[in-house]
Order: C-alpha cells, then sequence, then structure tokens
C-alpha cells in the first residue's frame, strides 16, 4: 500500500462551525471580529501568500523585486531633475522630499488599487474553502510592505548624498506607521468589499488616484502653494504622508495634521467596520 | 469509530439564494442555467435571485455516508458549499462539529504559477498546521504522487494527469472527521484510480462523516448508505441508499 500510517499524517484542529442566517445586528459584528481574530491567527500563511505573490511577479527576472528599488530611483532623479529646474528649488532641500514623498505615494497608491482587488483576486480560494475574509486584506498588506521595503534603500542613498539625517527624531514616524497599518487593512476591506460587489469601481480609482497624485504635496512642497493651498487639509492623503514624512525629514507633524489625519482614518474606519459587519456574509456569494 | 466521535452535521431549515447582480458573462450563464430549472424568483427586496437551496432539512452523526444525486444544477455543490461554510445560507442554520476537509474542486485553491513544493506548503498553512507537520505532509504528498523533480517546477508546466496526482495526493494526505466530497474526485484516469484507491479508502474510512455528491449512482452505491436525491435546490427523495438510487435511476431512464 501507498499509504504511510495514518499516526504520521498531520491532522485537523477539531473545531465547530455555526453559521446561522439572518443573525442580529451584534451577533454580525461579532462575527466580523471573529472573522478579523481568525484572520490574525493565520499570520504566517499571510506572510506567504504575500511573499510568493511578489516572488512569482517576479520570477524569472535576474533582479526580481529590485526592478521595484531601480524603477524608483529612475523616476525620482528624472522628476527630480525636471521639477527641481522648473520650480527653481534648491536640490538640497527639494531631492530628499521628492524622493520620500514619491516612495511613500507609491506605497500608498499601490494599497488602494490593489485594495480593489482584495477579494475578487482571492475567489478562487474564496469559493473553495472557508477562509477569514481579513485574511485577504493582510496578503495585499503584507504585499504592500516587502514592495516599500524594497524601496527604502533609494531614499537612504538620497538622504546620503544631501546629507539630510532625521536622527532620533526619524523615531516619529513610528506612530505615524502604526496609523497607516490601520488604514491599510481598513482600505483593503473597504476597497475590496465594493469592487467585489460592484466591478466598475476599480477603473473609477484608479483614475481618482491618478489625480491625487497632483493634488497632494508630492512633487511639490505646500509652501510653494501658499495662501491659494487652503483646500489642502480637506485632502486626506495630505494629512496622512505628512504624519509619516515630516518625522523623516526632521520636523514634527503638528497637532493640526496629526488630529485631520486622525480624523479621517476614524471616519475611514468606522465606515469600513459598519460594511464590513454587514455584508461579510455576502462576499462569498460576490466574488 | 472512537467513542467520543462527536462529528455531528446539521442542517437547519437552509435555503441559499444567489444574488444576479453583475451584467456578465458570468451572471448570464447563472441566469440561464436557473432559467432552465425553472427557478429564478426575486427575493424580498425584489433583486432578482436564483434559489439555490430550498428549505434543506438533513442530520449526520458519526458513522453516516450520505451521497447526493441529482441532475446538473440540482444544488448538490452547493449544498456541500454550504455545509463547508463557505456560503452563509440566506436563512436558515448550519451546524458542523468536528474537523472538515471539503474537497470541491480538482484545483482546491492551488496556484497554477506556484510549484508543487509551494502548493503544498500553502494548503499545510491553509489547514493551520505548523511546520513539522507540513514537512510530513510534504513528504507524504511526494511519495505519492511521484511527481520527481517535477516538484519543483510550476504547477502549469504539469500533464494534467500530473496536476490530478498532486491534487489528489494533497487532498488525501489530510484526514478529517467530516469529509466534503465532490464528483470530480473520482473521475482520475483508470490506471492511477488503481491506484488511488486504497489511499482514498483509508480517507473515507478515516473520515466519521463523509458527504459525496455525485452523478455517478456506482460511486455512491460504492461508499454511501444514505442518499439524498436533490432536485431544484429542493430534497426530492431521502432514504436507503439503494432504493433512493433505484428509484434516480428509473426516473432517468
Amino acid at each position: 500500500m501507498d499509504m504511510i500510517p495514518d499516526t504520521d499524517l498531520p491532522r485537523l484542529a477539531t473545531s465547530t462551525l455555526v453559521v446561522t442566517a439572518d443573525v442580529a445586528g451584534y451577533q454580525r459584528h461579532r462575527a466580523a471580529w471573529t472573522d478579523v481574530t481568525d484572520g490574525i491567527k493565520l499570520w504566517r500563511l499571510a506572510l506567504a501568500l504575500g511573499w510568493l505573490d511578489i516572488k512569482l511577479k517576479y520570477r524569472g527576472s535576474m533582479l526580481g523585486p529590485f526592478w521595484l528599488t531601480i524603477s524608483t530611483a529612475v523616476w525620482i532623479a528624472a522628476m527630480g531633475g525636471i521639477y527641481g529646474t522648473l520650480f527653481h528649488i534648491d536640490m538640497h532641500s527639494y531631492l530628499p522630499f521628492l524622493a520620500l514623498s514619491l516612495v511613500l505615494w507609491t506605497a500608498l497608491g499601490g494599497l488602494v488599487s490593489e485594495g480593489c482587488t482584495t477579494f475578487t483576486q482571492a475567489e478562487a480560494t474564496i469559493r473553495s474553502l472557508r477562509m477569514p475574509f481579513f485574511l485577504h486584506a493582510m496578503r495585499v498588506f503584507v504585499r504592500t510592505v516587502i514592495g516599500l521595503l524594497h524601496n527604502v534603500p533609494v531614499i537612504v542613498v538620497v538622504f546620503a548624498i544631501y546629507a539630510t539625517w532625521p536622527g532620533w527624531a526619524g523615531l516619529g514616524c513610528l506612530p505615524g506607521l502604526l496609523l497607516w497599518t490601520l488604514d491599510a487593512f481598513a482600505a483593503c476591506l473597504l476597497l475590496g468589499t465594493f469592487c467585489a460587489r460592484f466591478r466598475d469601481i476599480p477603473p473609477i480609482v484608479n483614475s481618482i488616484m491618478q489625480i491625487v497624485f497632483f493634488v497632494t504635496p508630492i512633487m511639490w512642497q505646500p509652501e510653494q502653494l501658499g495662501a491659494r493651498g487652503w483646500w489642502l487639509p480637506l485632502n486626506p492623503f495630505d494629512s496622512l504622508l505628512e504624519v509619516v514624512r515630516a518625522p523623516l525629514l526632521g520636523q514634527a507633524a503638528g497637532w493640526h495634521v496629526w488630529s485631520l489625519a486622525l480624523g479621517f482614518s476614524a471616519l475611514m474606519c468606522a465606515a469600513t467596520w459598519l460594511l464590513f459587519a454587514r455584508v461579510r456574509s455576502r462576499l462569498a456569494y460576490w466574488v | 469509530m472512537s467513542e467520543m466521535g462527536g462529528a455531528q452535521i446539521s442542517v437547519q431549515n437552509v435555503s441559499v439564494d444567489f444574488p444576479l447582480y453583475h451584467g456578465t458573462a458570468r451572471s448570464l450563464k447563472k441566469t440561464m442555467f436557473a432559467a432552465a430549472a425553472g427557478r429564478l424568483g426575486e427575493d424580498r427586496r425584489r433583486r432578482m435571485v436564483v434559489q439555490a437551496l430550498r428549505d434543506i432539512d438533513i442530520v449526520l452523526r458519526s458513522g453516516d455516508r450520505l451521497g447526493l444525486i441529482g441532475t446538473n444544477g440540482a444544488g448538490k455543490t452547493t449544498l456541500l458549499r454550504t455545509i463547508a461554510g463557505i456560503y452563509e445560507p440566506t436563512c436558515g442554520r448550519v451546524v458542523v462539529q468536528g474537523s472538515l476537509n471539503a474537497l470541491l474542486d480538482p484545483m482546491l485553491g492551488m496556484n497554477a504559477d506556484l510549484t508543487g513544493r509551494e502548493n503544498i506548503m500553502l494548503r499545510g498553512l491553509y489547514n493551520g498546521f505548523a511546520k513539522s507537520e507540513i514537512a510530513a505532509l510534504e513528504e507524504d504528498v511526494q511519495s505519492f504522487a511521484e511527481l520527481g523533480a517535477f516538484l519543483d517546477l510550476p504547477v502549469r508546466l504539469y500533464s494534467s494527469g500530473m496536476v490530478v496526482r498532486l491534487g489528489f495526493a494533497m487532498a488525501t494526505a489530510i484526514r478529517p472527521q467530516v469529509l466534503l466530497m465532490d464528483e470530480w474526485f473520482l473521475a482520475g484516469d483508470q490506471q492511477f484510480m488503481e491506484k488511488a484507491k486504497d489511499r482514498m479508502a483509508g480517507m473515507v474510512r478515516g473520515a466519521e462523516i463523509l458527504v459525496l455528491s455525485s452523478h455517478a449512482p456506482t460511486a455512491v452505491r460504492e461508499w454511501c448508505t444514505r442518499v439524498i436525491w436533490m432536485d431544484h435546490g429542493r430534497v426530492r427523495e431521502d432514504g436507503p441508499a439503494e432504493a433512493v438510487l433505484d428509484r434516480y435511476l428509473q426516473r432517468a431512464a
């Protein structure tokens, strides 16, 4: 017989699955919460999935994910050259700002556009076994973080060239990054859910993000707008970028920036939670 | 089975509606399928739905071997997916006690771009296995599937026979208390099925509860003691395997 004795085979954990339709509101919230905590318990799977996604994308290429690093470096050099000349700005202050902003934006923008396919991309898995939906958000998050880490060397090199070093103040970016993490999960659940139900949303999101790129201080600095920039606080990406960027440039993000960032995040997280708790049980039908 | 064998499935008054949202080819296909089966309806909010399952009540205890038969679109696979917790029912309640493994499609969430080995690792992680358990899983699958060097090549390069071997080896390497199986599983080539039979028998015997969906009565006759005949999303008959199968075949003839 080809069989290996049963005792050598891994066992599935015994569990009880209870699925009830038409549950009351608080039960939906509890089910959504269980989904999130069960997802977190599968962190090793999320890491493997995210890592394999990156590996797959670059399988067969010589430099692998370091193509990300190179394309970001080229992008920054080109933009820095053109815009620095156009705006007549001192490269010493402009290029570190540009490099940092572009790298952070790449992560944010990438997360938003990939967040749209959080669930639709996992269709095969969702239909073949019961998994926490939060797992798919974690997978997108892991992918984004790996991409971001590959771009960090570009920032380090630019900072080194222009001898800009935030020092210990740079650690001030950590609370900002924590907020980003929370927002990233929320964005994946929110966009992933909407895009699973309404297939027209991903192209809309992508074109909005192209516009946002230009109206957010990434290639230009807020000071350049002066008084004409009164609308800037209305752009959530402005304050969200600033809470991470300012400390890394050796400045502190002021309380008004933080309160805006926290306010926008709280709004998004609340909206996400209400939506996710409400429609989680329908997601398998939508993908 | 063990005395403490507490495996149990309870499907209480379950109905499942598929919403028809997307004006895509996929939805169109569903629509036409459902129209053919005469089950298009509207739900409370007057959205178009396909009534995939209607008022299903099933209780299964340790030792039960249930076969689901019926034509294409009768709701067999949807019922399996509902028991597996993939589709949460529109009304009613599903309770499954005991570890569960659902073998629903041949690829079982395999990623064709990943290597065989990577797919095995992922399967282990999906089941929440520790590192040592994943190593055991890999060894077991490797020795049964006999893929040799192909194990480290992307699955898309495999012949269809190799994909079946890998899928089968992975699926049968995990021994659940509750085993849900769709018919594809019995559709390997003859030579392979000879080899696979013992392993399959081991898994099926090891499971406390088996639910097998098939429109091939031979397989159901071989494995099952009780048969439910599904028709238009409802239970049409429920009883001892032989009796229900005979009537089903008479009807089909």
